[in-house]
């Protein structure tokens, strides 16, 4: 196909409004694709410091976790949750981003009752229904 | 190449929680709760550990992964302690994780302040 510069921009825009969702999924895979690489990274180096794959593993959560904070802290997590969607929320990442952003929002109304109550606004619900559904599958073991 | 491994399955789970925020009326909080409950059912059937040994970190990334973690967790220690096992299993696996979410949570939201959206 032969066409200059404007034709190809012009082009290109007719075909955005088509398809917002590919649009939506290529950025979440993206930017979720490129947290996991570098969980991998993290990974790898603390199995470099000789820790089980295990251990490895906790701590690469507890390091995406801190980070994720300090980045919702500064407002940037934000800012790139608003291109990546579903990339920055499907991420240990973004259960950290959540946690931070409840609080944030509610400190105006106490520490106690304002922050640490809505911290787990959107995290307690994932904790409960996780926890419940391990101890579910813990029962059906016993019986097997 | 594990790095590719990675990203390649890290990026789709994402993609598919982004399927299901435009396609359905689904919100995070239910995409995320359905995301941990898949992680512990997929890892009860079997099917997630291959899934975590093949991707690595693209596997253990996603809030499934944190659900394969409790399932993992649980089997362990009703295996070693029986019942008492079925309440501390879950929770032991994954403590590193929430003990993480609660100091972080905690230290940054004293320290900052909510920003304009």
């Amino acid at each position: 196909m032969n066409m200059s510069k404007k034709e190809y921009a012009e082009y290109v825009k007719n075909l955005e409004p088509a398809s917002p969702h590919l649009k939506n999924f290529i950025k979440a895979f993206l930017i979720g694709g490129a947290i996991c690489i570098l969980g991998q990274i993290l990974l790898n180096m603390y199995m470099s410091f000789g820790l089980d794959r295990d251990n490895a593993s906790a701590a690469v959560s507890i390091t995406l976790i801190g980070l994720s904070a300090l980045l919702t802290g500064f407002g940037i997590y934000d800012k790139i949750a608003k291109h990546a969607g579903a990339g920055t929320l499907v991420p240990i990442t973004g259960f950290a981003n959540s946690i931070v952003s409840e609080a944030l929002e509610f400190k105006s109304e106490g520490y106690i009752l304002g922050m640490c109550a809505n911290m787990f606004k959107l995290a307690g619900p994932v904790l409960v229904m996780g926890i419940s559904a391990s101890i579910f599958y813990g029962i059906i073991l016993l019986f097997l | 190449m594990e790095f590719l491994r990675a990203f390649l399955v890290g990026g789709l789970l994402c993609g598919i929680g982004q399927i299901l925020i435009d396609r359905t009326k689904l919100t995070p909080a239910r995409i995320l709760t359905g995301y941990v409950v898949t992680g512990v059912i997929l890892s009860a059937i079997g099917l997630y550990g291959p899934i975590a040994d093949f991707a690595g970190a693209g596997a253990s990334v996603p809030l499934t992964g944190f659900g394969h973690l409790l399932a993992k967790g649980v089997k362990k220690a009703v295996e070693a302690e029986g019942f008492l096992g079925v309440f501390k299993g879950g929770i032991t696996a994954s403590a590193a994780g929430i003990s993480a979410s609660v100091l972080f949570g905690l230290l940054v939201s004293v320290i900052f302040k909510t920003h304009e959206k």
